[in-house]
């Protein structure tokens, strides 16, 4: 009790509580200020101002380009058309392998995850090897089979962009749905038999309404990432002439070699590409309003499985043959392609040598690209775990007046294309705000990674926050704890999972990214991603096959790592 | 050993006021239960008391020492305040063991190593816990977490305790282990302890004295529970406390009438002084279940509906002139006196009635 007799000294003691979360809550708006305020803005200003004057010329001459208009159109036709397909296709399987009575349920379902882990660019690398229009290995083996006298599939098409994009982006809708399905009472489902409801009817009446939101999830995230997708349209769309807006603006930029006239006009571009991506989320929005139903438990239950009967093995096979389509060729191609001599050469062991291999890492700007990549990843990775869950906590638990506005803040960037982040952080960091330029430097690509993967940690700790009930923190305080210590002691140890996901979360897109840092890349700071990408456009193929070889190896690594960590700490 | 005033506390959410200049004491050494419907602001009460509210206005005392004065601007913060919690959800953390668990206090209190374990024994002794030492919260049940979380606000030998509906999540035979546990463990420490619930069964087993508190966040009366129950102070009290019948009361020149909804009885009960005064908005009779009495002769007449054998005794629902009437007779009278069949008439007498001013009739 004797320490209570200072009580007058205690008396400024009074702000105190209120003192820690105002500081957590001033940090959190600094470092949203300068890692997505400052880049957002920079570009509007720099679009619609030029030295100081209202000018908006540029916009309007960008918008009334009729090849800016095309990119635009291509964008949302290739964007249309992977949602609604990749939405079909992710359900299907989904409840394929969540509820029937499929044989080998536990493998399928790595290998349906599979396409999430590897970059697309690859996919599409691998794709036009085989069906190229002029030189596709595939392409060459029909024409001469066939005796055809032009190419029969020609992957450098639109229609060959959706087919790409669509065989990495339906496991969104997929892995969201599974989800669903496996936490949904089953009760529910049995209950429309009983009511005399026939099979069909309750997936139909029962099962599909109850996982929409689901659904519309994962379709939400298809839409954003299809539209501001740079990989696969760059890849196989350049040699045709086929642009989509974020390849747009990679190629002015490119074209005019970085000048500030280029960045610019990149800045108007980024801001029609914006208005799309708006437009997109709100029709969405409508489209797919989804409610949110308590009666999906957050406990796994088990479900009862659907009989196939008689339609068990074609379903089976398609099961298989899509899973050969979409994982195994592309890996293989890229594969064999990284052993040949020269590219064009036809797959047979004669031609088959490792000279790519020795030669890439001969090469200094290899082993600095994955040394950059390594750094970049692992920095944004710890750097936006520590401040996503920083947010989360404020956002969550101290719940100060302008909450609504951090939030919004922090999930911005989510939602804008990593090209148009990357033209903010350029415009915002070289030079133009108190003499600070980042530019060709690692770090503008570290900035750039952390707007654009914030969001990532931020819902993941945020999740892990929402089942933190108050009282523990407070039963702490009462047990003598300071604010600070009921932080560290309490509430972080026990988030500590979902910190550690949301740095996987971060770190594994990190090491694949090529949108954000073929914009920021310097002379020694090429990423993985830029490094595979420009042997490529540098024409040497096989090389960059054997790269991306070393890429994918350097994932399966990365990914088997994060299993077995996460697994261990399932019990806490 | 220390009490706790309350002076003149006020709390509000927002324009939602909660506790309006809100007065009471806990003597030293007791257990006071705090009763009172959800929402009435017990909750509230006892985080301005542990510093997890901030009153608007008022002063907080605990023995001799003002812990809240906001006309001093005195706040001494939550963790310097050592006054014990029990959660209504027990708040044990999950990621530490039993022992870590109640060890924590003291360890942000700077107890040497050696009187850590000693005391955390000790409290782990008093709840009989000691074999589940290491125990994760996940691998206790819910009254051993609830054991867990009592030992650690008793380990730090504060003065005082506040268990916020601490067994409300238990089934009903454990409930009644651990009240009885709760108060044995208060007689050994002596500890002043502020129980909230809102169920008055519970109250009534555990507490010294009880306070009732009423929707808006008063105190209508504090008192033993035997003051509560044979001496109400109000009609709220009354109600809240324990099952009632209420009927309208006509007073015509001193001739007593019980005013049913389709029939007046002429009634001899005896009005009391202080109440004869008529009321403008008239009187009610106010009277237990079990204070109601079968007497063939009475003529007040009514109809039982239905009967329901309990045990202990048997439960009536009768019709009083188009009025439901709640009547308790035990086993031991109804075996002497019969069993009333339901449809039967009879008539009926009523015992320890109390009147209190008429409530207005909200349509049922």
């Amino acid at each position: 009790m004797k320490r209570f007799r200072q009580n007058r000294d205690l008396a400024a003691v009074d702000g105190v509580h209120f003192g820690m979360g105002g500081i957590l809550t001033g940090l959190c708006f600094i470092l949203l200020l300068i890692v997505v305020v400052i880049p957002v803005v920079s570009i509007i200003y720099n679009a619609f101002f030029y030295q100081g004057h209202f000018d908006p010329t540029l916009f309007t001459e960008q918008l009334t380009d009729p090849g800016n208009l095309a990119a635009m159109w291509n964008t949302v036709k290739i964007a249309f058309w992977v949602t609604l397909l990749g939405t079909i296709v992710g359900t299907f399987y989904a409840w394929l392998l969540g509820r029937s009575d499929i044989p080998a349920k536990g493998l399928m379902r790595a290998l349906f995850n599979i396409p999430y882990m590897f970059p697309p660019f690859l996919g599409a690398m691998a794709w036009d090897l085989l069906l190229n229009g002029r030189s596709g290995y595939l392409n060459k083996f029909l024409m001469s089979v066939f005796h055809l006298s032009s190419a029969p599939v020609n992957i450098n098409s639109l229609g060959g962009i959706v087919f790409v994009e669509l065989s990495y982006y339906f496991p969104f809708v997929f892995m969201q749905v599974v989800s669903a399905l496996e936490r949904m009472d089953p009760t529910l489902e049995e209950c429309a038999r009983i009511a005399g409801a026939n099979q069909l009817t309750v997936i139909r009446k029962i099962t599909l309404p109850l996982v929409v939101p689901a659904i519309s999830a994962g379709a939400l995230l298809i839409l954003i990432t299809s539209l501001a997708h740079f990989g696969v349209p760059s890849i196989l769309g350049f040699s045709q002439g086929i642009y989509t807006l974020p390849t747009k603006i990679y190629a002015v930029i490119s074209r005019t070699g970085g000048s500030f006239e280029g960045i610019r006009s990149g800045a108007a571009l980024s801001i029609m590409l914006v208005i799309v991506v708006a437009v997109a989320l709100m029709i969405q929005k409508k489209v797919l309003s989804s409610g949110s139903y308590d009666i999906i438990k957050g406990k796994s239950m088990r479900p009862t499985l659907i009989k196939l009967r008689g339609a068990k093995l074609p379903l089976l096979f398609l099961c298989v043959a899509t899973l050969f389509l979409i994982v195994i060729v592309p890996l293989v191609m890229i594969f064999l392609v990284s052993l040949v001599k020269a590219y064009g050469l036809p797959l047979t062991p004669e031609n088959f040598t490792l000279k790519n291999y020795s030669r890439i890492f001969a090469a200094s700007g290899t082993i600095d690209s994955i040394r950059n990549s390594l750094f970049v990843s692992i920095t944004a990775g710890i750097l936006c775990m520590f401040m996503g869950t920083l947010i989360a906590y404020v956002v969550q638990k101290i719940r100060p007046r302008g909450k609504g506005v951090l939030e919004i803040l922090s999930v911005l960037p989510y939602s804008l294309p990593g090209t148009v982040l990357a033209i903010g952080v350029i415009l915002a960091w070289s030079g133009n705000i108190l003499g600070i330029s980042l530019y060709n430097t690692i770090w503008i690509i570290l900035v750039a990674y952390l707007a654009r993967y914030l969001s990532f940690s931020m819902k993941s700790s945020s999740a892990a926050l929402l089942q933190v009930h108050p009282s523990l923190e407070e039963a702490a305080r009462t047990c003598g704890a300071s604010h600070m210590q009921s932080l560290t002691d309490i509430t972080l140890p026990l988030i500590r999972p979902a910190m550690v996901s949301g740095f996987f979360l971060i770190f594994l897109p990190a090491m694949r990214e090529v949108t954000t840092s073929i914009l920021l890349y310097g002379p020694y700071t090429r990423t993985l991603g830029v490094q595979i990408y420009s042997l490529r456009d540098a024409g040497m193929i096989p090389q960059a096959a054997a790269l991306g070889s070393v890429a994918i190896v350097i994932i399966i690594i990365c990914n088997t790592i994060v299993t077995q960590a996460t697994k261990d700490r399932k019990g806490v | 050993m220390a009490n706790v005033v309350f002076k003149d506390i006020s709390f509000r959410y927002g324009s939602h006021v909660i506790l309006d200049h809100f007065s009471l004491e806990i003597k030293s050494g007791e257990i006071l239960c705090l009763v009172g419907p959800s929402g009435c602001g017990k909750t509230t009460l006892a985080r301005c008391l542990l510093g997890l509210n901030r009153p608007e206005t008022g002063e907080i005392y605990v023995g001799d020492t003002c812990i809240f004065s906001a006309s001093r601007r005195i706040n001494v913060p939550v963790e310097r305040r050592n006054i014990g919690i029990v959660f209504q959800d027990y708040a044990v953390w999950p990621h530490l063991t039993v022992k870590e668990n109640v060890a924590y206090p003291l360890k942000k209190r700077r107890v040497p190593k050696a009187e850590i374990a000693d005391r955390v024994e000790k409290a782990l002794a008093m709840v009989n816990m000691t074999e589940y030492t290491n125990h994760l919260p996940s691998q206790l049940s819910g009254g051993q977490q609830q054991r867990v979380a009592i030992a650690r606000a008793l380990v730090g030998d504060g003065d005082i305790m506040v268990m916020d509906e601490p067994i409300t999540n238990l089934d009903a035979k454990l409930r009644e282990q651990m009240l009885d546990e709760i108060r044995e463990i208060q007689r050994k420490s002596g500890t002043t302890v502020l129980y909230i619930t809102h169920d008055q069964q519970s109250a009534l087993q555990l507490c010294d004295r009880m306070a009732i508190m009423e929707p808006d966040g008063s105190v209508c009366q504090i008192g033993t529970d035997e003051d509560i129950i044979l001496r109400p102070a109000n009609r709220f009290t009354f109600e809240f406390i324990g099952v009632s019948n209420f009927i309208p009361v006509k007073n015509e020149n001193g001739k007593l009438a019980l005013a049913a909804k389709e029939r007046e009885f002429p009634w001899d009960g005896v009005l009391p002084a202080e109440m004869k005064m008529a009321l403008p908005s008239g009187l009610s009779v106010g009277v237990r279940p079990n204070d109601i009495v079968f007497d063939p002769d009475s003529p007040l007449r009514v109809t039982v509906r239905r009967s329901v054998f309990l045990g202990s005794e048997y439960d009536y629902f009768v019709d009083f002139g188009g009025m439901e009437l709640r009547i308790q007779q035990n086993t031991l009278d109804s075996s002497k006196y019969g069993v009333i069949k339901e449809g039967s008439e009879t008539g009926i007498r009523l015992l320890n009635y109390r009147f209190y001013p008429a409530k207005k009739e909200v349509s049922s």
